[in-house]
């Protein structure tokens, strides 16, 4: 039995616990306990996996367990783990951790927001540790679909109406991925005449390049919808906006890092030649998508959508660091989906946070709350100053990685590219700057708010968190960057060889 | 020699904040007060330390300062050859700025004990204090240029808090914001510089970037881009980044506005040190300006010069008189910039940027002692504004005698500080550029005339009616006043070409009694009309502003540059990119998601009716199906 089983293990049988308690007090100790473990055991396997490679492991892959459960298709329960898969793990037991102690005042169904919330991240998990293609795919499905009742049924505003859009593009995403899936699947051939699901595998056997570049767009805008690539990116905004604060936290610190993870692990790592052939559409668009999220931020009024639309920004430097196909680059992508993942979580458990106390969202009807709710509006200010990459926060790190990466491309074409997205600092400082301008200084606008209450302990714990892990990657990073730039080395060879292989 | 402690240096304001930062609240806020000062006290006494230690002990080897590396750590890896480190460096300017930037700092911090005692958030300005000192004093050891980038954003950050300490006033978040967007873009600049550079050189290091005959610089300056090499473009965009921190024109819109934040912040940051760092950047890179791109020198004279007379123009105009300070610091800073611009490398060649360097030491001690005696009087009559001050001398006779001192170093009367430094650059100016050289002649005695156009307004003149009778500030306000004063009055004396030059030789600066004799008469000039026109009430005030007419009205009102960044960003930015933006996302990139949607739900509406569940309608459809078959069989059969 793998480290990696527990997991899977550990969600479901805080699930079950769940279904055991009679309210949803109880209910909320359970999922708390149980995300606790989770978290202690991410940083268990940390150090297993450090441990590991010191013992001189080079494997590309640790941990591997693979148990056959669909033999007649070879669909096998194949898991395994890369520094990339670790650290992604981290970030997704922190995510949950904060998410749980943010919805700990849940009211309304408590025990089934919590059973849906902990299926959701039984998805996660299950994706980042799975190597088998289709294994992953069901753990996407099982992430994605829970969203939908989490949004309708615990939502607000147009709750229904977001429920269905995001699910419905989400969907619309998977078919194209599984269209991307079966395309591979059926191309690579085992020595024993059965075709396979495994990466590895399938990473060997070099799919020719005609298939690459059938199934290479499938899969690549398939996982790109996901992570909020352009134009597929509107479910962002009104999913967001309608969603309870954990399941925010959740879907856009960690769902939205699906998308980037599989677009290269997945997409670019299977598919290297065409991922070279075709990088500079999805450069285009990635360009486009920072710059233009992040002026769309600055005329939004509704705090989530301002998130919503500063994702948009993050997640596109994450595709775009990606298809900068360069250690350096790749490295600062993964650095960047951690670090937006930390910022946006914290982000959206504080607006969750105001906006149970304001009962509005609208930044323009509020102001000068750093009076009365200091804990809340410090660490909403702290949260911004990662996201405008303020050094010793961890999205500086993130973003001067990708940075000098995409420097490295000499070329006209990337330089443009690169120098566009370096933009981006100045517009992101903007609209932060403008929302806490407006919502946290200046004089008191609302006498009802006078006597908010700041935070209380359990949501200090949530924001103080994600604060620590903002602030311990901004001053320390070289662990986490050495920790992901250690298995960079198999993706940046085989994109890098296919170059070569490439004839214009 | 051992330097290893000096990470202390920045080490101890870290920490300092750390603690009052997340424990401040729970004590006393004088406590808070009391650890800041002690620990920039300890800062302070390491720096002189140091300062004596690498000037005196170590001193010279093979006629040359040496440059220490005292302590390095890697920070992150980027690529195989970039990696960021942080660590110390101890060179004769990054030892000067210890110096500079403890001394003001700590006297900052002893002048607020009393200035800023009873505000509500003083255990937080302190800290924002100490996170300041720390940023500051990490960017001038920086030992690579991207460790420089790192505290040059921090302290940039710090001046956002600072600048937006009174943040329920709309005006210093709306100052606080302006500041950090304004430098944000020009930072911008900065590291596009900084990765193109690095791209090409492959490091980040001072210790290859500052040396000319690097073998890293072979590649950069062969290549070029829109017919100027691309060092040149490196160059030009990181002085970008430092014109922006301080605040050259056209980037200096920032700093008049930054005056909201409490006064002892402007001495310290908008006057003696962060504003400074523009020039200590030029300075630090200086070694591959003179070799490799003395066009981006020429821009920096320019740029440099230009302002000094810009500003100048202006602080005459101005009435609050923090504004006129900060004109003045403007105008200063220009001169440091501009004296870098004319200076040469090796030798008696490399006069400017000495003189560069003097001045900004000396300015520091001058500028920060304004600012502080400006908050004195602020302190005593609750107002910013020279209209409503007069006759003070009486009642605040320490700052008055104090702020002389000041007029006279930053005018340029000997023996006072500023005399040496400015007739060096004037000295450098002159054989370089008569041109500059002239503009520099004109900015000195608008310097002195709006100084005293300052003092005399705010001491002399007619007494207006106080509501409370202003009092001297209390001692721990008006010691670091007659520290910095003393400071003002004989820091000229110091030997600076001795310690400080481009190539780390000392030489031996000559006086030039050619420059220096008429230099002083212009200022002299400059403190007679002054003296003539608001020693007292004098009616030729009105009458002379009148005369000007619409070109005062333009000077008085900055020349407009602020109107134009304003239509810049909110008529072009705002309405004309953000706002499409946000409509054209919702409207036509979801608007096209949402279509298809209504088109799909649409069909689907049309045609469920075919799935009706009624037996007779399928039995219809299946009978006309078997007939029009059956027709079509029949039909082909013959």
């Amino acid at each position: 039995m793998s480290i990696l089983w527990f997991f899977i293990l550990i969600p479901v049988l805080t699930i079950t616990g769940i279904l055991f308690t009679k309210d949803g007090r109880s209910a909320r100790v359970v999922a708390a306990s149980g995300m606790l473990v989770q978290l202690i055991l991410s940083v268990v396997l940390l150090f297993m996996y450090y441990a590991q490679r010191h013992a001189g492991n080079t494997a590309e892959m640790l941990f591997l367990s693979d148990y056959s459960w669909f033999p007649s298709l070879n669909i096998r329960f194949t898991t395994g783990v890369d520094g990339i898969a670790v650290s992604m793990i981290l970030l997704t037991s922190t995510v949950v951790f904060a998410g749980i102690f943010a919805s700990w005042e849940m009211e309304n169904l408590a025990r089934e927001f919590f059973i849906s919330l902990i299926t959701l991240a039984t998805g996660v998990f299950g994706f980042f540790i799975s190597i088998d293609l289709f294994t992953m795919f069901l753990f996407y499905e099982l992430a994605v679909i829970p969203m939908y009742l989490l949004i309708g049924i615990w939502g607000s505003g147009p709750k229904e109406y977001s429920a269905m859009k995001l699910t419905l593009m989400l969907m619309g995403g998977s078919a194209l991925l599984l269209v991307g899936l079966l395309g591979i699947y059926f191309n690579s051939t085992l020595e024993n005449g059965q075709h396979t699901f495994n990466l590895l595998q399938i990473a060997e056997l070099q799919l020719p390049v005609g298939v690459q570049r059938y199934f290479f767009p499938f899969t690549f805008v398939g996982f790109g919808v996901l992570g909020a690539l352009f134009p597929l990116h509107t479910w962002s905004p009104d999913g967001h906006a309608s969603a309870p604060t954990a399941v925010s936290m959740l879907h856009a610190g960690v769902l939205m890092k699906l998308g980037g993870y599989g677009c290269f692990r997945v997409a670019m790592y299977l598919m290297p030649t065409a991922a070279n052939e075709m990088a500079w559409i999805f450069i285009i668009l990635t360009t486009v998508s920072v710059v233009y999220g992040a002026f769309g931020a600055i005329w939004q009024k509704d705090l989530k959508y301002i998130n919503a639309y500063s994702s948009v920004s993050h997640c596109g430097l994450v595709i775009f660091a990606l298809l900068m196909m360069n250690k350096t680059s790749m490295n600062g992508a993964v650095i960047q989906m951690i670090s937006h993942g930390l910022m946006t979580a914290l982000f959206f458990a504080l607006i969750g946070m105001i906006y149970g106390r304001t009962h509005t969202r609208m930044i323009n009807e509020m102001g000068g709350l750093m009076k009365v709710i200091p804990f809340l509006s410090v660490a909403y200010v702290i949260a911004g100053l990662a996201s405008l990459g303020l050094p010793g926060l961890s999205g500086f790190v993130a973003e001067m990685t990708v940075f000098a990466g995409a420097f490295q491309h000499p070329d006209t074409f990337h330089r443009i590219a690169t120098i566009v997205v370096t933009t981006s600092i100045v517009v992101t400082a903007v609209y932060i700057l403008r929302v806490v301008g407006v919502l946290l200084l200046g004089p008191l606008k609302n006498d009802h708010f006078e006597h908010l209450r700041d935070a209380r302990w359990y949501e200090r714990l949530s924001a103080g968190t994600l604060l620590v892990a903002i602030a311990g990657i901004g001053i320390a990073p070289l662990w986490l960057s050495n920790l992901i730039g250690g298995s960079l080395g198999p993706y940046v060879t085989r994109l890098a060889g296919a170059i070569t292989g490439l004839n214009f | 020699m051992n330097y290893s402690y000096t990470i202390w240096i920045p080490l101890v304001p870290l920490l300092v904040f750390l603690f009052t930062g997340l424990a401040g609240s729970r004590f006393k806020p004088m406590i808070s007060g009391l650890i800041g000062t002690t620990g920039l006290l300890v800062s302070f006494l390491l720096s002189l330390v140091t300062a004596w230690k690498f000037f005196f002990v170590s001193g010279l080897s093979g006629g040359a300062y040496s440059t220490i590396i005292a302590a390095r750590t890697t920070w992150l890896q980027l690529t195989d050859y970039l990696k960021i480190d942080l660590g110390v460096m101890l060179d004769p300017i990054s030892v000067m700025m210890l110096v500079v930037i403890t001394t003001v700092s700590l006297m900052v911090h002893i002048y607020s004990l009393g200035y800023m005692k009873g505000e509500r958030g003083f255990e937080r300005f302190y800290s924002f204090l100490s996170l300041f000192t720390f940023s500051m004093l990490g960017l001038v050891v920086a030992t690579n240029i991207f460790q420089m980038y790192i505290f040059w954003e921090l302290v940039g950050v710090s001046s956002y808090l600072l600048i937006g300490f009174y943040y329920e006033r709309p005006s210093a978040v709306a100052a606080s914001k302006k500041a950090f967007i304004v430098t944000r873009f020009a930072d911008l600049g900065f590291l596009i510089g900084i990765l193109l550079l690095s791209f090409y050189t492959k490091t980040f290091d001072f210790a290859e970037l500052t040396n000319p005959q690097s073998p890293v610089f072979t590649t950069i300056t062969s290549t070029s881009f829109m017919g100027l090499s691309v060092i040149t473009w490196a160059m030009l965009l990181i002085f970008m980044g430092g014109a922006g921190k301080s605040a050259m024109f056209p980037l200096h819109i920032w700093l008049p506005d930054a005056m909201e934040g409490p006064t002892p912040v402007s001495a310290l940051i908008h006057a003696a040190t962060m504003v400074v760092a523009g020039v200590y950047l030029v300075a630090r890179m200086f070694p591959v300006y003179i070799a490799y791109t003395p066009g981006a020198l020429t821009v920096i004279a320019w740029v440099g010069g230009f302002t000094s007379l810009f500003a100048a123009a202006i602080a005459c105009t101005q009435f609050d008189i923090k504004r006129v300070l900060a004109y003045s610091t403007l105008s200063q800073i220009g001169y440091m910039m501009l004296a870098l611009g004319v200076s040469g490398y090796e030798g008696e060649h490399g006069l400017g940027y000495m003189a560069s360097m003097f001045h900004l030491f000396t300015h520091a001690m001058f500028k920060a002692l304004l600012f502080l005696g400006a908050g004195s009087v602020i302190h005593a009559v609750h107002s910013n504004f020279m209209n409503e001050m007069g006759g003070l001398r009486k009642y605040l006779p320490v700052t008055h005698l104090t702020f002389l001192v000041a007029c006279l170093a930053i005018s340029g009367i000997p023996p006072f500080a500023g005399f040496f430094s400015k007739d060096e650059i004037l000295v450098a100016a002159w054989q370089h550029n008569r041109l500059l050289f002239s503009m520099e002649y004109l900015v000195a005695g608008l310097t002195a005339f709006y100084m005293f156009r300052l003092y005399f307004g705010i001491f002399w003149n007619k007494t207006p009616h106080y509501h409370h009778t202003p009092h001297e500030s209390p001692l721990t306000m008006t010691l670091p006043l007659v520290f910095l004063a003393l400071g003002s009055a004989f820091t000229g004396f110091i030997p600076f070409g001795s310690f400080i030059s481009a190539d780390h030789r000392p030489f031996e600066p000559e006086m030039h009694l050619n420059i220096a004799i008429p230099s002083v008469l212009i200022a002299l000039a400059g403190i007679f009309i002054a003296f003539i026109l608001y020693r007292k009430e004098n009616p030729v005030v009105a009458r002379f502003i009148n005369i000007l007419g619409s070109f005062h009205k333009v000077v008085y009102n900055k020349f407009y540059i602020d109107e134009v960044y304003l239509f810049v960003t909110k008529r072009i930015l705002f309405n004309l990119v953000s706002r499409p933006v946000a409509w054209f996302d919702r409207h036509i990139v979801d608007g096209t998601m949402n279509g298809i949607a209504r088109v799909i739900s649409f069909t689907s509406e049309k045609i469920k009716g075919l799935q009706s569940g009624q037996l007779q309608h399928y039995a219809l459809a299946f009978v006309s199906g078997a007939i029009i078959l059956v027709l079509i069989v029949l039909y082909n059969l013959s």
